[in-house]
């Protein structure tokens, strides 16, 4: 690792380890809030940028891990019984939605996973009987952690934290060993890949599988940190949301969702200023990224250092032209 | 073309090393139809072990619907393929390859976001222990000193920590057929290897296949399929040549004999 990154990520580690003491409760909230979508587009960025597939339902699962929780919860299961519970679900729908993945790609594959997560929010809406319907289910409790409560926000906050340094370690993990780059391999080349022994239809069920974990994990932290869920959360246009979180922070970069989960869930915030005019600045500011940033914000550093060798490449072009040209015109002189 | 195999292999040959033993790869009566199109009308032959076995012929003569048949990408109407005397006809690409098939693609395929190594190195990562422990397993499987040396047999060293999207063509090409051989393939099919490579990188290519056709690091020799375009190429690199027209087999033989052979003068050559 560089002595820069190392620098920046002890600085980041520090900064979110103290600045929450020195922030209201909205403010601690809004970063717990952050980082439960650092979680959940961790595990879509898994799916989309690095495995190549193209998922529209993520924020189903995410449905699925909130849930799961508040249900168990309400039956009077505790949070530790119903957070592996969520992340177990979640990892066999995953497996299910990752079916037609291997029949379609594209838009067409995005298609079946918006049908999937528009399934999933009828049941949240319907089945009253289960979820409480468009009434949704409130008093979910925070949990207890080895006898401390983390029912204050600020303990919530760490615990939320500590949870996303972890899943963040076993994703960087995992990308590291032979998995990552037969994920990345489906994505850049499914047809070479299968010819190199890469079982491409596991690990593309895998990829919505683990995707569709930590969505649920962070759906059940979720649930617990606003006490309160209903359906609307939920919907295709949250799907769209992550996806474009991912999108924005850059599709493949390890590091993508965390800053395209603070442009989705804390830039709205300090857009408040523009009011009515927020959408629309949204909106603007998300075209123009697309337009000159299509690999998201972590692409800058790479565009930049592209264009520094095009440009050193074109020098030293110039500089070969140059002295040719000098040489011919000594041997001109020379005759 | 009503003849049988025995008739159309050579009895004898220049190449005094000319591979012996039980065939890699036997292929019988493959048929495959589109249509009313018949592009490959029973077509029969066996590759050797260590042999270099060419495959050339006109466009349109069934050339590539043979090889995409023989990697499991289309089934045959008729026909059986058999790889070390297993029936493999009905198998597709990830079951081919293994059991210790490799191929190149007529068109680049290389993972253009890896660097040459990270290729190389992803090549053969899926020969190497179960789905399960290769998620434990270190970031280059094990593989890092077989890929380095195939880095350095095929001079690619300089761009070897290089993204392979950023390479010239040239040097593209050498990372997709370096990539063919990383998991030490028992028969590797070589899809026009020539296809759009310098003429100055020819000979070189055809120096690498002939030294991994050899190459004592892999404890056996690999037998390769090859078509190509390029004629110079086939006759120096093969130790025998399969002529195909119209989806059938117009002769087998060794280079000298297939260069003295007057129907495919007529067919073929002569053009």
């Amino acid at each position: 690792m560089k002595k820069l990154h190392l620098i920046l990520l002890i600085a980041s580690a520090a900064l979110l380890l103290v600045a929450p003491n020195f922030l209201k409760n909205y403010g601690i909230y809004l970063l717990s809030y952050w980082l439960v979508f650092i979680i959940a587009t961790m595990g879509l960025n898994l799916t989309v940028g690095y495995a190549g597939q193209k998922s529209l339902g993520h924020a189903a699962f995410f449905g699925i891990g909130a849930y799961t929780v508040a249900i168990l919860m309400k039956a009077g299961f505790s949070f530790w019984f119903g957070l592996p519970a969520a992340a177990l679900i979640c990892f066999a729908v995953g497996l299910i939605l990752g079916f037609p993945a291997l029949r379609v790609q594209t838009i067409y594959l995005a298609f079946a996973t918006l049908g999937f997560n528009t399934a999933v929010w009828l049941v949240m809406r319907n089945e009253e009987w289960l979820t409480g319907g468009t009434f949704g289910i409130n008093n979910i409790a925070r949990p207890e952690l080895l006898g401390l409560s983390l029912e204050g926000n600020l303990a919530y906050y760490y615990f939320v934290l500590a949870v996303t340094v972890i899943l963040a370690l076993l994703l960087w993990g995992l990308l590291r060993s032979p998995w990552g780059k037969a994920f990345t391999a489906l994505r850049d080349n499914p047809i070479r890949a299968e010819s190199l022994g890469i079982d491409i239809r596991r690990y593309t069920l895998l990829s919505f599988a683990i995707g569709a974990v930590y969505a649920g994990i962070a759906g059940a932290l979720f649930a617990s940190l606003v006490n309160f869920i209903e359906p609307a959360p939920f919907t295709v246009a949250s799907s769209i949301m992550m996806y474009l979180m991912v999108v924005v922070g850059g599709p493949g970069y390890f590091l993508g969702p965390v800053l395209g989960a603070a442009v989705g869930v804390i830039l709205p915030e300090w857009l408040r200023f523009a009011q009515a005019w927020y959408l629309f600045v949204f909106g603007a500011a998300v075209v123009l990224l697309m337009i000159w940033l299509p690999d998201g914000l972590l692409s800058i550093p790479e565009r930049l250092r592209a264009k520094r060798q095009a440009r050193e490449a074109s020098a030293a072009r110039a500089a070969a032209a140059q002295q040719a040209a000098s040489q011919a015109k000594q041997l001109g002189a020379q005759a | 073309m009503s003849q049988s195999l025995d008739t159309l292999l050579p009895q004898h040959t220049h190449h005094h090393d000319r591979p012996q033993g039980a065939p890699v790869l036997k292929v019988s009566g493959l048929k495959k139809a589109y249509g009313a199109i018949q592009a490959v009308g029973g077509v029969s032959f066996e590759v050797r072990p260590g042999e270099i076995f060419g495959v050339i012929g006109p466009n349109g003569s069934g050339k590539t619907t043979l090889f995409n048949s023989m990697l499991g990408q289309i089934t045959p109407d008729e026909g059986r393929i058999e790889l070390n005397g297993e029936d493999v006809t009905q198998l597709g690409p990830l079951e081919l390859n293994r059991r210790g098939v490799g191929r190149t693609f007529q068109t680049l395929q290389v993972f253009g976001k890896m660097s040459v190594r990270d290729n190389l190195i992803v090549a053969a990562q899926e020969h190497q222990g179960t789905m399960f422990s290769r998620m434990f397993a270190p970031t280059d499987s094990g593989l890092g000193e077989k890929a380095d040396a195939l880095i350095d047999q095929f001079r690619i060293r300089h761009v070897a920590h290089k993204k392979a999207g950023e390479l010239s063509y040239g040097q593209q090409k050498l990372v997709d057929i370096a990539m063919a051989f990383m998991s030490e393939p028992d028969l590797v099919l070589l899809d026009e290897p020539c296809a759009g490579v310098n003429p100055s990188l020819v000979g070189g290519i055809s120096t690498l296949l002939k030294d991994l056709n050899h190459n004592p690091r892999f404890g056996k020799r690999s037998s390769f399929v090859v078509i190509e375009h390029n004629m110079d190429f086939v006759m120096d690199l093969c130790h025998r040549i399969m002529v195909m027209v119209e989806g059938k087999v117009m002769a087998i033989g060794t280079p000298e004999e297939i260069r003295g052979n007057k129907q495919v003068l007529d067919a073929y050559l002569g053009n």
